[in-house]
């Protein structure tokens, strides 16, 4: 395959540039999150993070070297991988505080349900490149992206990692919608989501539910359940305006938030930044989607379109689940802020979907 | 793919694109929402986050002063405060407390039914008050706990000094103990810096100079993790230790007195006569003040109070016991005072004397014959005194017998003491509402009926009768310091009165009490020293009326068996010390009594006698080894 010229002078700096700043930010959070005060180390993490966006370099030039119409090619034997790597995780994987979600390879550990996010996003982009029914789909029509879809939720929903599968089925809902859905459908939809609810409570883990019991009530349960919620809380809230300055979040530093690296990093970056930080970084978020919104628009066909489309419902729907969940506004689940929460193979696939919605800005202007 | 015109590119989505606008209204309002929710929590009640998270990190310590030191008069340590661990538990910082409990409880192999009863007896705690699981918990425990942190999160030891009492029981009831505040003395001292859990002093002078010896507390700003481990100090107000309060004790004659008591129930006071400084002061039986120290147990203390002889009571202040023939002291000098003995006039003892239509014995079957006030006195001949008895008559006894200290408290620091009765028509009448009858001076007149009076007072009188005529308050507290040897306070002698008496009075009486130790005829030769002169009058009260049979004290059950007295001086021609010693139910007073006080005089001048160099090393030697 030949390099066109004019690619390069399309070459999307402004996806690339957002994308490095958000990792810029989560590697030297991660290094404060892992910051031991007194041995003056930050162990091992900023380091790998920096190591895993090497990969996701790799993978996001990947995405965008080869025009995005092949992907129509590529959408299934990608879901077919990533469906049996999930499999592989049922049976093999590498267990971690509780849920079974990593394949160890030795040097690294890899989470396939990561990528399935992506997966997701290139079949049903597939499923819906053709020009959409006069008024929409019905919903028989619509059997097949469920069932693609399906397997993906249910292998995520037994590792068991409940933020993930939402994030699979917000999705697959998201593109379904974009698809194009008969009104009346969309409310047969909705009201069957609706009963669904009971039945999903039925399935949760008691400690899920828990976590819904106490979002809706904190102060249940303070030393137990409720402890995140309020120990998050507490160090965004004591960021006040400026910030207790970069590595002084002493909520942080003290060890009070749960899963200060991963996915409350945010409180740990507000505590530390205070509300400017935060506004800069949403801004920065809203920056992203609000110029992927605009590619979508732009897009040269309806393939592309969806797309970009999936991939900023993925970025979208991650920050304002992870968000909105470290400021007590949602139930904890766990979900990462994109490229700044550790995580190499969340960082890759981020890259990856970068990587893709620049292939197609790109390319829009190549016929 | 598609044929490419400009036209296909502008339609290539045409839905989509319509529906995109929507979105764009979705991602400003999300957006939005996170952004008013982060104002919220960072502006608006950003200053309750900061509050929170301070009070998340931050832990108040408070750290009792030390508490001060007592040294006797030779500067030999009685009480000083070891370190010493006590196990705690703060169950916020442990996700799971029941759990936490049941895994210290297998490391140190300690039922957890009993730490568990600890945490449910205390659920109304403030958050992040600490519990405490054990005092001064020993070795293996603290190893255990050490050993095991990380798998006990919110398990500590705090260190605490701990009370250490040097010679255990020996001066228990002046020295006293400490126990945790009451829920009323918290009431009443929160003010002065005490907060709940701890220690102050209960009992003696541990009590009574609480605000000396107590200190001031200190306080750190500690700042922990999540799991409550100290990461460091981050602010620190150091305590002040209490202050060292030295007294007038010396240790040896309390150890020769209390060695000397071993085995009865008694007291015995020895006073400098010439200051009334309490020398020694022991009450038997004693109790182990260590054991308050180490957090007393129920049963112990059940213990304590159940037991018949009391242990608890401190004899020497509290016991108040009929004075019996030493109260001839008193008499003798009310007759001479008041003109109605003729010193050397005999009188006529058949062995019983007769007062109105009733009998009085004298203690001596078939009497003492003719006998004047010198031989009564050395004899102590009962005749004698119950004929002088109704010709002094009550009210003048009662005069005297006052003069001397008896019948009120003397007034020394330590809390409780009793006063003792010393009965006059008027007392009669308040009392009992009943006039004076002339039989019952008869059973005054040798110190029973309703006379009582303290081991104490005994001894503050006859130290009287020692300094011809001063009667000193009895004082334990010489001086209080800083740590650094700085004076805070200086106590010294305090008289209460000068006693109006004639010279000729008190030199008569010395000598008949300096005959009763060293005639051969006297009742109190059980004293008698090789190597010092020792004047002296015994007593022997009696518990329970004898009517017909003279019974010995061994045929009487123990609880009826006489009170044996002996108050005593020495050196007779210049007196320093005054030994008051009163043996419950112990017989005899010559036999009983004597023999202690003289073992405590012969220490006293032993002492006196050893090169004041050699005193000294041993002292310092013993208090830096402390």
């Amino acid at each position: 395959m030949q390099i066109d010229r004019r690619l390069i002078s399309h070459f999307d700096w402004t996806l690339f540039l957002l994308a490095l700043a958000f990792v810029l930010i989560g590697v030297t959070t991660i290094y404060s999150a892992n910051y031991d005060v007194i041995q003056r180390h930050a162990g091992a993490l900023p380091g790998r993070q920096l190591m895993w966006l090497g990969f996701g370099l790799i993978a996001l030039f990947t995405a965008l070297a080869f025009d995005y119409h092949y992907i129509d090619r590529l959408a299934y034997p990608f879901y077919g991988a990533m469906f049996l790597l999930l499999v592989v995780v049922l049976f093999l994987g590498h267990s971690g505080g509780g849920s079974q979600r990593w394949i160890n390879l030795g040097f690294l550990r890899l989470q396939p349900s990561e990528p399935a996010k992506i997966a997701i996003v290139l079949v049903m982009a597939k499923y819906f490149q053709d020009d959409e029914p006069q008024r929409g789909y019905y919903l028989r029509d619509l059997w097949a992206p469920f069932a693609l879809a399906a397997p993906l939720v249910l292998l995520t929903l037994v590792q068991p990692d409940l933020g993930t599968a939402i994030i699979l089925g917000i999705v697959l809902i998201s593109m379904i919608l974009m698809g194009g859905l008969r009104t009346r459908s969309f409310l047969y939809l909705v009201g069957a989501g609706l009963a669904f609810l009971p039945v999903a409570w039925h399935f949760l883990k008691p400690y899920q539910r828990n976590r819904i019991l106490t979002f809706l009530d904190p102060d249940r349960d303070p030393l137990g359940a409720g402890y995140h919620v309020i120990q998050s809380q507490i160090a965004i809230g004591s960021g006040r305006f400026f910030g207790k300055g970069y590595l002084h979040g002493t909520q942080n530093r003290l060890d009070f938030l749960p899963a200060q690296h991963t996915d409350f990093i945010f409180a740990v970056f507000s505590e530390e930044w205070g509300f400017v930080g935060c506004l800069i970084l949403l801004l920065l978020y809203f920056a992203l989607l609000v110029y992927c919104l605009g590619l979508v628009q732009r897009a040269k066909d309806r393939f592309g379109a969806l797309l970009v489309f999936g991939m900023t419902a993925i970025f979208f729907w991650h920050v304002a689940i992870n968000v909105a969940m470290v400021a007590g506004l949602m139930p904890v689940v766990g979900v990462p802020l994109p490229m700044v929460s550790y995580g190499g193979s969340a960082l890759a696939s981020m890259m990856f979907a970068i990587g893709i919605i620049m292939n197609v800005s790109m390319r829009r202007f190549i016929f | 793919m598609a044929i490419s015109t400009g036209i296909n590119r502008q339609d290539g989505a045409p839905k989509v694109r319509e529906r995109v606008r929507w979105l764009y209204v979705l991602v400003v309002l999300a957006f939005l929402a996170l952004i008013t929710r982060l104002a919220f929590l960072q502006i608006f009640q950003g200053e309750r986050y900061t509050f929170l998270s301070e009070n998340n990190r931050i832990r108040l310590k408070r750290i009792p002063g030390t508490r001060g030191m007592m040294f006797d008069r030779q500067g030999q340590l009685l009480v000083d405060s070891r370190p010493s661990f006590d196990l705690i538990f703060t169950p916020e910082d442990s996700q799971d407390a029941k759990g936490t409990l049941g895994q210290l409880a297998r490391y140190l192999g300690r039922d957890e039914k009993e730490l568990l009863a600890v945490f449910e007896a205390n659920k109304d705690r403030l958050a992040f008050e600490e519990l405490t699981l054990g005092k001064d918990i020993d070795w293996p425990t603290v190893v255990a706990v050490e050993t095991h942190q990380l798998d006990l999160p919110g398990v500590a030891l705090r260190t605490r000094p701990r009370r250490n009492y040097v010679e255990g029981p020996m001066g228990a009831h002046i020295l006293g103990y400490l126990g945790e505040i009451g829920s009323k003395q918290l009431k009443a001292l929160k003010d002065q810096g005490y907060a709940s859990g701890d220690e102050m002093g209960q009992y003696g002078l541990e009590r009574r100079w609480e605000n000396f010896l107590r200190g001031q507390s200190g306080g750190q700003q500690v700042e922990v993790d999540a799991l409550g481990r100290r990461m460091r100090v981050l602010h620190e107000v150091p305590d002040v230790p209490g202050y060292t309060v030295r007294l007038t004790l010396d240790r040896e004659l309390q150890e020769t007195a209390f060695a000397a008591l071993q085995g009865k129930e008694g007291a015995i006071v020895a006073l400098d006569v010439n200051s009334g400084a309490v020398l020694a002061m022991v009450s038997t039986p004693a109790f182990d003040p260590n054991v308050f120290a180490r957090s007393v147990k129920a049963e112990e203390w059940r213990a304590l109070i159940k037991d018949q002889l009391r242990p608890l009571n401190n004899r020497a202040t509290q016991g108040q016991y009929p004075p019996g023939s030493t109260f001839k002291i008193i008499m003798t000098i009310a007759g001479l005072e008041e003109g109605v003995i003729q010193p050397e006039n005999h009188i006529s003892d058949p062995g019983f004397y007769f007062f109105g239509n009733r009998q009085f014995r004298d203690w001596k079957k078939g009497g003492h014959g003719a006998v004047n006030l010198h031989r009564a006195i050395v004899e102590s001949c009962d005749v004698y005194f119950y004929q002088l008895g109704p010709r002094i008559g009550i009210d003048k006894i009662a005069k005297w017998a006052r003069a001397f200290g008896l019948g009120e408290k003397t007034g020394i620091a330590l809390d409780d003491e009793k006063g003792g009765i010393v009965p006059d028509t008027e007392w009669k009448r308040k009392r009992f509402r009943q006039p004076w009858f002339p039989g019952e001076t008869v059973s005054v007149a040798i110190g029973q009926g309703y006379l009582t009076v303290t081991p104490l007072q005994q001894a503050a009188m006859i130290a009287a009768v020692a300094n011809g005529g001063t009667l000193y308050r009895p004082w334990i507290v010489r001086s209080v310091e800083s740590v650094t040897g700085a004076v805070i306070r200086q106590y010294g002698p305090e008289k209460i009165r000068s006693i109006e008496i004639k010279p000729e009075t008190l030199e008569r009486l010395r000598n008949g009490l300096a005959d009763v130790v060293k005639l051969p005829s006297g009742t109190g030769g059980a004293a008698r020293s090789k190597i010092v002169a020792i004047a002296g009058k015994t007593g022997t009260s009696q518990v329970i009326e004898m009517k017909g049979a003279y019974l010995k004290s061994e045929q009487l059950s123990y609880f009826n068996r006489d009170h044996a007295w002996f108050v005593s001086y020495a050196p007779v021609e210049n007196p320093q010390i005054a030994v008051a010693v009163l043996v419950e139910h112990g017989g005899h007073g010559g036999s009983a009594a004597a023999p202690m006080a003289k073992k405590v005089i012969e220490k006293f001048i032993e002492q006196q006698n050893r090169p004041a160099g050699q005193r000294q090393v041993r002292a310092e030697g013993d208090s830096r080894a402390n």
